[in-house]
């Protein structure tokens, strides 16, 4: 039943979005380009929220995941450039873990404030790596203080038969992107757009991915991830049935840690090819946001993240596209005041009638975006959705409060 | 907090107010020892080329310069804090506070000190305006605050460089620099080297220290004074302790929100001038970053008390300063920041530890005077 109505969600998607290409001609908004740029864009984010995701379940918050990730990138393209890509990944899980490690002491053995020391591990973090990497720099080994030497690629693949690929010599043939070249109304959107996220994909990414429904299987079916949660909900209780707690926020922090760092490994072996400091960018944050707007549940964090791999993927290859997602944005607006308008609230469809009109305006009159502003779409995008969202959220009861066993706090 | 029995000074008390940051110090020159060995050098090299060189006039005047703005952002983003929320948003608010007081700055000609003023309010106004829409949408949507001001940090980098370049800027053949006109001369503040000199400090090559350090000193006793000993204070700080209890007392919690970060965005907005009206007189693209985001860890060092982050602005203005001189000796004076995150990350746990002993030693002595 869920996915049959996840499934009906996305192809109206994939229609609207159709739809503008067909009015203004933004042929970017359903290509198979962007559609795998996105992909791409995705993975880091749905990382850093799937590490999130196990840290806030289990009661700690972890706004540390940006400099994990940092962590991640840095020991990637050391550890990258010298054995190989998927040493590189491994390492960057481990880094990421190390300084999940720091936050699980400060929070969970010494009941330091979540935020604080979240916020103090990305100062720290941010300050080791460009220590380090000035380090060897000087020590003659890297190119520059803020770059690491060239990373090997790992190779891409894509779906047999239906988006091209190669099996053991085989070269498949690629019908989804034939389809797309037919420039058919919808079938061809809907084609390119398969195209894109099943074709040339790296497997780093198909793991990532997969990573997704084990997370759910994790928490939700096995004893650990029942233990995990409820260290997140109600401690106490917990403790009075034979939980320990500290050990689940310890495991919960760890492999919160690990998937952020992987998250920087991916930006750095995957979606680049040698480490750059400032190369996270602030993405650990938006990770938090994705799974915020996902309601600390695996399937929401996806479609955060997609969210904002969309708009960050529009935003690089073409600023005229953004120019067009306008459109999409009245699309939504009139969506919402119809919405509103049939549950008579005449007060706020009026309101989201006059936003549209006035998106609808600016649309028109403004031919271009200048690309200072086009940057600024994913994260316009994440305080909209926020904004939209934020209410019919439920953190886990007891995220962000230190607890302290059998005792004063 | 503060109840009769901790009001008594004991030995044991003043011995645990020290403790933390004693360990503190402790343990982060440990750290930044390890990082000094790690590249095969001594640190008491390094600490004694860092204190020589600190320790020079020249050198101290940098430090307060680098502290001054540091403190003001540091002021900021403590009066959320005390109000129990979490302004991670002072680096946007002060580079809009900053570009829009240049260019609006720039614009007419006023009495000296009524100029500067006038720029005061226009970088409070801008700053609270963008920290206002993270309390909108915390008031009115329920949007947690540490995501919101994060977004809106990459918002105001994006808006700044493209109403520079774009609308700002003055249009010069040849340069690359973009930046605002120049502000008049009664918008500048002038630095404090003529009353130095009469205090028989002599001149230095690096300039003078900035006009805006006895703002930061006036806005540090204010910020004391307001959140210790008026009402709104109190208000302020009992919606950050236990937001329950203020409520039922009576205090309107959601418009204490809305107040601090606002208030808290207005004085981020005056912590980008020190530089702005004291040297470069103009907003370009080499307006310093980071600003924000050291501040917060100056907030969480100095215990978001005024003295407290007075010292510890001046601690980190202090190693950013003196670190350059490691150059000299080969180390790289990044070590800097491993010294500010060790110092900080370890004094965070040690204030913890120590506030729990504490606690514990005060419900034994309760419970002593209950048994008797």
């Amino acid at each position: 039943m869920k996915a049959m109505k996840i499934l009906r969600y996305a192809t109206m998607l994939v229609f609207v979005l159709a739809s503008i290409r067909i009015i203004t001609g933004a042929s970017d908004l359903t290509s198979s380009g962007t559609a795998s740029a996105a992909l791409l864009l995705s993975v880091p984010i749905v990382l850093a929220a799937l590490g999130g995701l196990f840290s806030e379940r289990a009661g700690v918050v972890n706004i540390g995941l940006e400099g994990m990730m940092i962590m991640g990138a840095w020991a990637g393209g050391y550890i990258g450039s010298q054995h190989g890509p998927w040493a590189g990944l491994f390492a960057a899980m481990i880094f990421g873990s190390i300084g999940a490690l720091v936050h699980a002491i400060a929070t969970v053995t010494f009941g330091v404030d979540h935020v604080v020391s979240g916020v103090a591990i990305n100062i720290i973090a941010a300050g080791l790596v460009r220590y380090l990497s000035t380090l060897l720099y000087q020590g003659g080994s890297w190119p520059g203080p803020s770059q690491s030497p060239g990373i090997e690629s790992i190779s891409l693949n894509g779906l047999p038969v239906l988006s091209g690929g190669h099996y053991f010599g085989w070269k498949s043939p690629d019908l989804l992107g034939s389809i797309a070249n037919l420039n058919w109304f919808f079938v061809s959107d809907m084609a390119s757009i398969l195209r894109g996220l099943t074709g040339d994909v790296s497997y780093v990414t198909v793991v990532a991915i997969c990573f997704v429904p084990l997370a759910y299987f994790i928490l939700w079916r096995t004893a650990f991830g029942l233990r995990l949660r409820s260290a997140g909900e109600a401690p106490v209780a917990a403790e009075s049935l034979g939980v320990n707690v500290y050990a689940m926020k310890y495991a919960g922090v760890l492999i919160s840690g690990g998937f952020a760092g992987l998250g920087g490994g991916f930006l750095a072996i995957v979606a680049a090819s040698n480490y750059q400091e400032n190369q996270v960018a602030g993405r650990g944050y938006i990770g938090l946001a994705a799974l915020l707007f996902g309601n600390y549940r695996p399937g929401g964090l996806l479609a955060g993240a997609g969210l904002f791999g969309f708009a960050d993927a529009l935003q690089l290859r073409d600023s005229a596209a953004i120019h067009a997602l306008l459109l999409f944005i009245v699309a939504i607006l009139a969506f919402v005041a119809f919405r509103k308008f049939k549950a008579g609230k005449q007060m706020s469809a009026i309101l989201s009638i006059a936003a549209a009109g006035f998106t609808l305006w600016f649309y028109f009159a403004v031919d271009e975006l200048p690309g200072q502003l086009v940057t600024m779409t994913p994260y316009i995008a994440t305080i909209l959705v926020m904004a939209l969202a934020s209410q019919r959220l439920r953190m886990p009861a007891a995220d962000g409060i230190p607890y302290r066993r059998g005792g004063l706090r | 907090m503060s109840n009769a029995l901790s009001r008594k000074f004991t030995p044991s008390k003043v011995g645990l107010a020290i403790a933390a940051p004693l360990a503190a110090a402790i343990f982060s020159i440990l750290i930044s020892s390890l990082a000094v060995i790690a590249s095969k050098k001594s640190p008491v090299d390094a600490f004694k080329t860092m204190w020589e060189f600190g320790t020079t006039t020249g050198s101290l005047m940098e430090v307060i310069n680098t502290a001054t703005p540091y403190y003001i952002a540091a002021i900021a983003i403590a009066v959320t804090f005390r109000a129990g929320l979490f302004n991670i948003g002072v680096e946007g608010q002060l580079r809009l506070g900053a570009l829009f007081s240049c260019y609006i700055g720039a614009m007419f000609v006023l009495p000296p000190v009524l100029h500067v003023a006038a720029v005061f309010i226009v970088a409070m106004t801008f700053g609270g305006l963008w920290a206002a829409i993270a309390a909108y949408l915390k008031v009115k949507r329920g949007v947690n605050e540490v995501i919101s001001t994060i977004m809106l940090n990459a918002l105001a980098g994006g808006l700044s460089a493209y109403l520079l370049s774009k609308h700002f800027a003055l249009v010069e053949e040849g340069s690359n620099n973009l930046q605002t006109k120049e502000l008049p001369a009664s918008a500048q503040i002038p630095d404090l080297m003529p009353l130095l000199r009469k205090l028989g400090v002599e001149d230095q090559p690096g300039g003078g220290v900035y006009g805006m350090f006895f703002v930061a000193v006036a806005l540090g006793l204010i910020f004391w004074f307001v959140v210790n000993r008026t009402r709104f204070g109190f208000e302020l700080r009992a919606s950050g302790l236990n937001p329950i209890a203020a409520r039922v007392s009576g205090v309107n919690s959601k418009k204490m929100t809305f107040i601090a970060l606002v208030i808290s965005g207005a004085i981020a907005g005056l912590s980008g001038l020190p530089e702005v009206l004291g040297q470069t007189h103009s907003y370009n693209l080499g307006f310093r970053a980071g600003i924000g985001f050291s501040a917060i860890a100056v907030a969480l060092l100095g215990r978001n008390s005024a003295g407290g982050m007075a010292i510890s602005a001046l601690l980190f203005g202090f190693l950013e300063v003196s670190s350059r001189a490691l150059e000299l000796i080969d180390i790289a004076p990044e070590t800097y920041v491993i010294m500010q995150g060790s110092i900080l990350l370890s004094s965070v746990v040690a204030y913890e530890v120590v506030r729990r002993f504490r606690l514990t030693l005060q419900s034994k002595e309760l419970a002593k005077v209950v048994q008797a």
